[in-house]
């Protein structure tokens, strides 16, 4: 295995949790904000070291340099690969414009210690190969949401119970995965076990309720960093992706692909924002999903693509909610607000990220949604619909949105309503991300095009999927139909 | 390539880069809050304007000159997996088709923004307008001279988000902002429509370009490459398209609610261009619909049935601006008639002259009326209304209907909510409560902390 110039991942990882011990030794001190954005900013810049020096080696993984935890327990506990080099900085900059949009009278209830820790438990996740490890992971990142409900006095009932379930049904499907032969119809139980674990972590309908609980219950930035990385998403593509059957992954599409015109019917009819964001995050995040298990190549890479992009639009579109949100407390969407006048710049980005996410063109998620729906209809034409009627119904929230929040007659306020520099900070750097992927996707597809092949290669080595060669094979196959852009 | 092939290359490039620079100047200025003088946005429009349609003009004098009907414009691929044989190619094409439909956007472009230039002279609101106005552009432009169904479909959702926006301009009211809303709705039904018929054209023919679609000859010549019933499933999805776009039976209930946009944007986007991309988009693929009888017959009733609806309706208006825009209808509906015979080259002709006839009644209407009611005040009377002769003809009772029917604008928008809108926000309304039910019943208390959001639901009653 390829090894790094620099121990970028165990440093990206630890910065995090010692920003969270420096915090602690500061106390409530006035400035705590700018540290803490000072500490994501610096794992940001880490995770963009680690993705640089890794696409540098032009290797599928890597390993740290001066390896910590392999002098420790003698194994590879962090590895960075092809699947997991964009994620990792995407994380950070989630966390970071989160915390940097994040106001000052806003900053007690959101709590950045927790969020630093969440960081690190998210990154780690991203970094980690090892199933066992990365289980233990995924359960311990539902400890500060918990943690921040107990604080805030909610109810905890709805998100517990989903959360226990998952941890519960990890590590048993796991373990009874490893216990039985994997060339054999036994390994279906432990599969069916975690494929649900995974579905409940990602919020796929019916077991959606606790996202939409969390959101209301939790901060909002809290619920945006837990939610938007797409952790779920990740679990399904390390300990489910490669053991299913195509039936099953073909079953959970569709499934994921209900839940994306389910999520996005029910976000048109919610009347306030919070929720709204929230279904319309679960309708994207479902496409991401259902591209995951169309496991042919095109499938996949429209997937990864459309990872990046809901992790970068959404994000923006949930920051700048949560900026409207901090001003004027909840949001809601029977009124028209008028806040144009007030906040122009926040609402051209409103629109700019909620575009993004449905795919409009010239944006990131543009091409992504292309892709993804050239391999869904490789699979199943019916598919290519069922997203295609998403996207229409997400795009008319999106605007809906637009309109109820920033037009109307506008209302005089006592407070400032524009945006301060570090939101306009994080805002802009967003913006050039989303143009940017959207003008120049060819380096982007390209390099998670790599990845999704190699997605498909570890999925057909494994012992007991020699159906899934097939699909696989009929999916990458060149006498394959061709959809939104292919040619022969 | 030959120097003839480089210069047409350098043309065509600047015909497209042009819009695009326009927009990508205006999109940054607004993003980073640094507005542009009225004066400075004026001239940078007018430059863009006239950089696409000088070089369009020399284009086609060159074709003129050298006997050359298909020009393509080839930009590379935008993107490109070679191992899939995906590749979202940016091609582009200048043809008998595209060249009248481009001059045409540019002219009329270029006029409204000149009228635009005094009519919104220090309104909150110019650079927004102007905005949207390039994003427009650029989405006409992308749209005729589009030679694969990707670029037609990013030129067309162009066109549809700066449409709404502008029909939402006057943004301090809550009516235009609905009726933004309700275009968009339309709008996004009409591309699911499209997006759908271009997968499945490319799942049959696994081909992009509409040269791959079309087997053989180039506009009009061209034959579907698909069979009978494929070319019926296809066409029905792209005559949705269509009819959403071109505000066709039973969509049309857009085009009256688009006029609360300024009068420029009305005159351009509703009364001239937007309105007849539905029916560029039938010209284009109109080999298509040839491919299929039954596919002929239902274009020819979808603009018959368009055509007489927007006649009933143009007349019983008490709105100069809607009126207009049901006349509109009218003339569309009678171009999709043209384009379902197979009349292509009149078809063209009838967009053009329709479109230039109609702009110029839009921006002359505001003032004309102003003349009318000089005129009444100086002769001390009305003046006479001549009322159509063919309504004698009808009973009483038709007659009312007639207008009962007009005035209600045909019952497309309450058809629409009743049997569309309502349905679904019953159903994912008992959704909702059935979901509130189970999260009230696993936390045993009252679970939704945004029922505390104030809610000042504006009287939908009393909404137009």
């Amino acid at each position: 295995m390829s090894e790094l110039h620099f121990p970028w991942i165990e440093i990206s990882i630890l910065v995090p949790l010692l920003g969270t011990v420096w915090i602690q030794l500061l106390g409530d001190r006035e400035n705590i904000l700018r540290h803490a954005i000072a500490i994501c900013s610096l794992t940001l810049v880490l995770t963009i070291g680690e993705l640089i020096d890794f696409v540098s080696i032009g290797s599928f993984e890597a390993h740290d340099h001066w390896l910590l935890l392999d002098w420790l327990f003698h194994r590879d506990v962090f590895v960075v690969d092809e699947l997991s080099a964009f994620q990792l900085p995407l994380v950070a900059l989630i966390f970071l414009v989160t915390v940097m949009s994040t106001l000052r009278t806003k900053a007690p209830r959101f709590s950045l210690k927790l969020t630093l820790i969440s960081e690190c438990l998210m990154l780690a996740t991203f970094s980690c190969r090892s199933s066992w490890m990365l289980i233990a992971l995924l359960i311990a990142s539902t400890v500060p949401p918990y943690l921040e409900l107990r604080k805030r006095k909610r109810c905890t009932r709805i998100y517990v119970l989903h959360m226990a379930i998952s941890a519960a049904l990890l590590p048993v499907g796991y373990g009874w995965l490893s216990a039985v032969d994997q060339t054999s119809s036994a390994i279906l139980i432990p599969g069916a076990l975690l494929t649900v674990a995974a579905l409940i972590r990602s919020g796929i309908f019916p077991f959606h309720l606790w996202m939409t609980d969390l959101f209301e219950k939790a901060t909002f930035g809290t619920a945006i960093l837990f939610s938007t990385p797409l952790v779920g998403a990740y679990a399904v593509m390390r300990l489910v992706l490669p053991i299913a059957p195509s039936w099953a992954l073909q079953s959970i599409a569709v499934l994921s692909l209900v839940t994306a015109v389910y999520a996005g019917s029910m976000a048109l009819i919610q009347r306030e924002a919070r929720r709204m964001f929230c279904f319309l995050f679960l309708s994207q995040s479902a496409l991401v999903l259902a591209g995951l298990e169309l496991v042919t190549p095109i499938g996949l890479t429209g997937a990864l693509c459309l990872w990046l992009s809901v992790g970068l639009s959404l994000t923006g579109f949930g920051i700048t909610l949560r900026c409207i949100e901090a001003r004027i407390s909840r949001v809601a969407l029977a009124d028209y607000h008028g806040l144009y006048r007030q906040m122009p710049m926040l609402a051209g980005f409103f629109l700019l990220t909620g575009l993004a996410a449905i795919g409009f063109p010239a944006t990131v998620g543009f091409v992504g949604m292309e892709l993804l729906i050239e391999g869904a209809v490789d699979v199943y034409p019916f598919v290519g619909t069922m997203v295609v009627i998403a996207a229409a119904l997400c795009g008319i929230t999106v605007l809906s949105a637009y309109f109820r929040i920033f037009t109307g007659h506008p209302t005089r306020t006592v407070v400032p309503m524009h945006a301060r520099p570090a939101e306009r900070i994080a805002v802009l750097m967003l913006t050039l991300l989303i143009l940017g992927g959207g003008l120049v996707p060819q380096p982007g597809v390209a390099s998670r095009y790599h990845a999704a092949k190699e997605l498909t290669r570890l999925r057909q080595s494994y012992p007991g999927n020699a159906d899934g060669n097939v699909a696989a094979e009929k999916g990458a196959g060149t006498n394959g139909t061709g959809l939104v852009s292919r040619r022969r | 390539m030959n120097p003839l092939e480089v210069l047409f290359q350098f043309l065509g490039t600047t015909v497209l880069a042009s819009p695009a620079v326009l927009l990508a100047v205006l999109g940054l200025s607004s993003l980073i809050n640094r507005p542009l003088s009225e004066s400075t946005i004026a001239r940078l429009t007018q430059g863009a304007v006239l950089c696409s349609l000088l070089p369009a003009i020399v284009i086609l004098a060159i074709m003129l000159g050298t006997g050359i009907r298909h020009v393509p414009i080839e930009l590379g691929n935008w993107v490109m997996l070679p191992e899939e044989q995906f590749h979202f190619h940016l091609k582009f094409v200048f043809d008998r088709l595209s060249i009248p439909f481009l001059m045409l956007s540019c002219v009329l472009c270029g006029v409204v923004g000149a009228f635009t230039r005094r009519y919104l002279h220090r309104e909150e609101g110019y650079g927004r307008f102007f905005l949207y106005y390039a994003m427009f552009f650029c989405g006409m432009v992308l749209s005729s001279l589009a030679s694969t169904i990707e670029a037609l479909f990013v030129g067309w959702e162009m066109v549809g988000l700066s449409s709404a926006l502008l029909v939402a301009y006057f943004h301090d009211r809550t009516n235009p902002v609905r009726n933004g809303q309700r275009v968009w709705s339309i709008y996004r039904l009409s591309d699911a429509a499209f997006l759908i018929a271009a997968i499945t054209m490319h799942h049959l023919t696994g081909r992009g370009d509409f040269g791959g679609l079309m087997s053989s000859g180039i506009w009009p010549e061209g034959t579907a490459a698909i069979t009978s019933s494929q070319a019926l499933m296809v066409g029905s999805l792209l005559l949705v398209a269509a009819a959403g776009k071109s505000a066709l039976f039973p969509f049309s209930g857009w085009l009256p609610r688009a006029m609360e946009g300024p009068t420029p944007s009305s005159a351009i986007f509703y009364g001239a261009l937007s309105v007849h991309l539905g029916a560029f988009l039938l010209l284009r693929l109109s080999p298509i619909i040839e491919a299929s009888l039954t596919l002929r017959l239902m274009v020819i009733t979808l603009g018959i049935v368009s055509a007489v609806c927007g006649g009933i309706m143009s007349r019983v208006q008490n709105d100069v601006k809607v009126s207009l825009a049901y006349a509109s209808l009218t003339q569309v509906g009678i171009i999709v008639v043209e384009i379902g015979l197979g009349m292509k080259y009149l078809a063209l002709i009838h967009i053009m002259g329709h479109a230039s006839l109609r702009t110029m009644q839009l921006l002359r209407a505001p003032t004309l009326l102003r003349d009318y009611s000089d005129l009444e005040n100086k002769i001390g009377t009305r003046l006479p209304r001549d009322s159509w002769v063919g309504a004698s003809f009808l009973p009483p009772r038709a007659q009312r209907w007639c207008y009962r029917f007009g005035f209600e604008r045909g019952f497309m928008d309450i058809a629409l909510d009743k049997w569309v809108v309502q349905p679904f926000v019953r159903f994912f309304r008992w959704c909702d409560a059935v979901e509130r039910r189970a999260t009230d019943a696993l936390s045993n208390e009252a679970s939704r902390e945004s029922d505390q959001a104030e809610l000042h639901p504006e009287d939908f009653k009393s909404a137009a």
